[in-house]
């Protein structure tokens, strides 16, 4: 066990937990944020991503013994009420079926928009396609980010 | 806190509703009050609720909540089923506000997410409940206002009286209304004047799922709470034998290891309880990294399971079932499925003389389609929250069917179903995995013994090494032709691994006059069960994909060809029990042959496939354009035709076929669970292989045959037939057939 002051979302919070501890489960069960999803646990299928220094990574591999001073953003911290460009393009493209992956394909887009804010379609497919989406709502996914693209 | 008002009997409101949905009845003998769930969001509500119908509020200040009787997996229910009551009820959709109900089958019908019944089985029941509480508003205001409530009328949730100029919104005469008794048989509105239904919606949920809200059980967070995984044997056909939990129980946060059975010896198990494995290893623990850890540290010893005797009292008849034992592999049961399907099987249909038209064929196709076992991969794994005591139960989790699994729990905690609760929380996908509450009762028994409340966790591994899976199957297609490339007879001899796929009522049975369907299964210790249109989900990836290289055969277009089928289907049809409605299976194939430009020159850089289906009461089909990507085939364009009746909210709609289309794609080249002496050689999505981004096509082009026909299923039918018109269009770009799911197998290994 060890003690982290960690910077999320703005804020700094104070965990005491094993060096080892995926940022994932810290975030969902010692911080109480469930908005970062486990779906995988191996990096290999986005639901669990947060920005790291403004960067898409996935928390499920990356052990809070890592973070030091970086800063964390999660889907909590993204907005304040839900209207990111990417959250309201989500909104307008009624993207989600069941919802589960939702939340880490938008931390994976905004991340994307960030660096590049007119991405083409071989760029959106290549920032995309780290982050699984079950119920294939790839199509909505894709028209979404376009729309942010175009609002921003 | 909310209060109900007293109000009169209700118990036989609506009881006759009672719909053909699959066999399931819907009896709402008591609407009497329920219990309201927390509202999460609305802090401004007023306190006073008037419970008008079981399904519908209405406050003084006119709030007008809206309950969601069925569980919600993405199918958009929580959006789509209170769209129905508010058209009858006339209001305007913005101003609802949507609540997951409780589970109480008594008071909200079914309950079931499965066999894409959802909307079909609630459609009547809804517009009822809407309409009657519209009634009861009527005859309120007309009541308050002294006038014949004949010349009350309605408009976005207000009461009009022409006449004297009197008006009122709906919660004004909401306490009155709830005092009258409810009425029967009244009218419902005219399907050509829909307002809300056929509008295109949001998903009521959007805003939470876009913000991370903890819709999901894994969020389900509570004081005191353990987390439970459960360490199951390596390998199907195994079981504990014995364990050293000293090293876990040293480790951080660990609180104990034990034992527990699923079911006691000779327990009676109900049509959806299964069971992958009976003996439970768990470790409980503080948090779910820690218990993920911990579990490492076991020592087990596993052993082998002999043959065991499962007894099954689900689904109408009681029997017996050997479970064999053995550590089985893909390599066996291919060898054995190749062995099974020369034997005798057992017929499930002949029409004509089939034998004989074979003998005499001057030439015949045969073909051999095969399948892996699939496993669901939800996005969310599975897990439930208990908290079990001598005296209750509460259970919050996914679960496509809770009524379903209540009456397991109730014999396994031996608690009467009133002493149950279970919350249905919204699912990270079902896909049929969910209608078995396997793991729901293993929460239930964990947390009795641990004394504690209890969130069961499945790691990604769990859940796809512990599965219930789509079978193993395989099924033989044979066609006979005359002299003149006429089609004389049919043949379809299906097997699978323990479970045949074959719908022998099913196209092209009813087209052909001479027709056997036989079937055959070889038990095994996998365990499987639902998985999105189950069964069709081969049978119309093989017989379509067979129909088409028949067509080639006969020098026919595989569209054409097929409408032949249909047409002799409906104006002269073999045999009795053809189970689709041929006029609207051609309408799809009809429809998809327009909307794609079927044969149309402009489409020439394609390489296009055709494929149907018909089953859940809908028929779907779709043309696949494929073409090369890097030097791989890529499915670039999709178009659909589906007739599902009236659609309910149509952009929601298609993105469910969109949907269906992407998972068909995906399953069709990469799905695939393997065995090696009885372990799955894919535990998880680096070995597994999904659908991703970059390989979904560009445009999937959605259309609804328009029509004012019942609402059916959505959706599973569109999923079947995206396997055999991407085989067929496979076959169009690199100029082989593809019998072997999945097809990347085929496309990768070296000609
Ligand atoms: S949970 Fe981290 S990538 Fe899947
Ligand atoms: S919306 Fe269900 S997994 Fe993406």
């Amino acid at each position: 066990m060890a003690t982290y002051t960690l910077k999320i979302n703005g804020s700094t919070k104070k965990v005491d937990v094993d060096p080892a501890t995926p940022v994932l489960w810290v975030l969902r069960e010692h911080l109480n944020m469930q908005g970062t999803k486990y779906g995988c646990g191996v990096a290999m299928c986005g639901a669990c991503t947060i920005h790291l220094n403004g960067t898409a990574v996935r928390s499920c591999q990356l052990p809070v013994s890592a973070i030091g001073n970086s800063e964390i953003t999660t889907i909590e911290g993204l907005s304040k009420n839900g209207d990111h460009p990417v959250q309201k393009a989500w909104l307008e493209h009624d993207v989600a079926q069941c919802g589960y992956c939702q939340t880490g394909q938008i931390m994976t887009a905004a991340a994307l928009l960030k660096t590049n804010p007119n991405p083409t379609d071989v760029q959106i497919e290549a920032a995309m396609s780290g982050n699984i989406c079950r119920c294939g709502t790839y199509l909505r996914i894709k028209d979404a980010i376009k729309s942010a693209a175009k609002q921003k | 806190m909310e209060k109900n008002m007293p109000s009169h009997s209700r118990r036989s409101f609506l009881k006759s509703s009672i719909l053909a949905g699959g066999g399931l009845m819907i009896s709402f003998s008591s609407l009497a009050k329920f219990r309201p769930k927390g509202l999460m969001n609305e802090a401004n509500l007023p306190e006073q609720w008037y419970e008008i119908t079981g399904y519908i509020k209405i406050t003084p200040d006119n709030i007008i909540k809206i309950l969601n009787p069925n569980p919600e997996f993405g199918q958009n229910v929580m959006t789509s089923l209170p769209m129905i009551v508010a058209e009858e009820l006339d209001v305007d959709w913005d101003k609802i506000l949507v609540e997951m109900g409780p589970h109480d089958n008594s008071k909200l019908g079914p309950q079931f997410t499965g066999g894409s019944n959802s909307i079909r089985m609630y459609w009547r029941p809804l517009r009822e409940a809407g309409a009657a509480a519209r009634q009861m508003l009527r005859e309120s205001a007309a009541q308050t206002w002294g006038v014949p409530v004949e010349e009350v009328t309605t408009k976005s949730g207000m009461l009009y009286h022409e006449k004297s100029g009197k008006s009122g919104k709906y919660g004004e005469f909401a306490s009155k209304a709830a005092s009258l008794p409810i009425p029967k048989g009244v009218k419902l509105k005219d399907v050509k004047s829909f307002k809300v239904i056929r509008s295109s919606q949001k998903n009521v949920e959007g805003l939470k799922i876009v913000t991370g809200k903890p819709l999901f059980a894994l969020d389900h967070m509570q004081e005191g709470m353990l987390i439970a995984m459960i360490q199951h044997p390596p390998a199907f056909g195994m079981k504990l034998k014995s364990f050293d939990a000293a090293e876990t129980l040293k480790m951080p946060g660990i609180k104990d290891v034990f034992s527990l059975k699923l079911y006691e010896d000779g327990f009676e198990q109900g049509g959806f309880d299964t069971r992958t494995f009976n003996d439970l290893l768990v470790v409980t623990g503080n948090t779910t990294w820690e218990v993920m850890n911990a579990r490492k540290k076991l020592k087990v010893n596993w052993e082998p399971i002999s043959d065991t005797k499962d007894t099954m009292a689900g689904r109408g008849q009681k029997r017996e079932v050997i479970v064999p034992g053995g550590l089985e592999s893909t390599s066996t049961h291919l060898a054995k499925m190749a062995e099974y399907a020369k034997k005798p099987a057992q017929q499930l249909r002949k029409d004509g003389d089939p034998e004989t038209a074979f003998k005499n064929a001057a030439k015949i196709l045969e073909r051999t389609y095969n399948a892996p076992f699939l496993a669901h991969n939800c996005m969310e794994p599975m897990n439930f929250f208990a908290d079990v005591t001598e005296e209750k139960a509460l259970l919050i989790g996914p679960l496509q069917a809770p009524g379903w699994i209540e009456p397991t729990l109730s014999k396994i905690l031996k608690l009467p179903a009133d002493k149950i609760e279970i919350q249905m929380t919204r699912m990270g996908g079902g896909f049929g995995l969910r209608a078995y509450g396997h793991y729901l009762v293993e929460a239930a028994i964990i947390s009795k013994k641990a004394k504690a409340p209890v969130k069961l966790v499945y790691s990604r591994e769990d859940d796809m090494t512990y599965g219930i899976y789509r079978p193993m199957y395989t099924a033989t297609y044979r066609a006979a032709l005359d002299a003149n490339k006429n089609l004389i007879a049919f043949h379809v001899k299906g097997g699978g691994i323990p479970e045949h796929a074959i719908h022998a009522n099913r196209f092209p049975a009813g087209a052909i006059d001479n027709y056997l369907a036989e079937s055959w299964e070889i038990p095994s210790n996998i365990t499987i069960g639902a998985f999105r249109a189950p069964r069709s989900n081969f049978n119309a990836a093989a017989e379509q994909s067979f129909l088409d290289e028949l067509a080639e055969l006969m020098g026919k277009d595989p569209i054409e060809f097929r409408l032949e089928l249909l047409k002799r289907a409906k104006e002269n049809p073999v045999g009795k029990n053809n189970e689709y409605d041929a006029d609207r299976y051609a309408g799809v194939l009809k429809l998809v042959k327009e909307k794609s430009g079927w044969n149309n020159a402009e489409h020439k850089k394609y390489s296009r496939g055709v494929a149907a289906y018909f089953c859940h009461n809908s028929y779907a089909a779709h043309v696949v354009d494929i073409v090369k990507k890097d030097g791989q085939p890529y499915v670039e364009r999709v178009f659909s035709a589906v007739d599902c009746g009236v659609v309910i909210n149509p952009d929601a709609a298609i993105n469910m076929v969109q949907g269906a289309v992407v998972d068909g794609i995906g399953n069709a080249f990469y799905g695939g669970l393997t065995f090696k002496d009885g372990v799955p050689e894919q535990n998880n999505f680096n070995r597994y292989r999904m659908i991703r981004l970059r390989e979904a096509p560009k445009k999937i082009d959605v259309n609804f045959v328009q029509n004012d026909i019942d609402p059916t299923g959505l959706g599973e039918p569109p999923f079947p037939p995206v396997f055999a018109a991407v085989a067929n269009a496979l076959y169009k770009n690199t100029g082989k057939r593809f019998y072997n799911q999945p097809f990347i197998n085929d496309l990768t290994k070296k000609s």
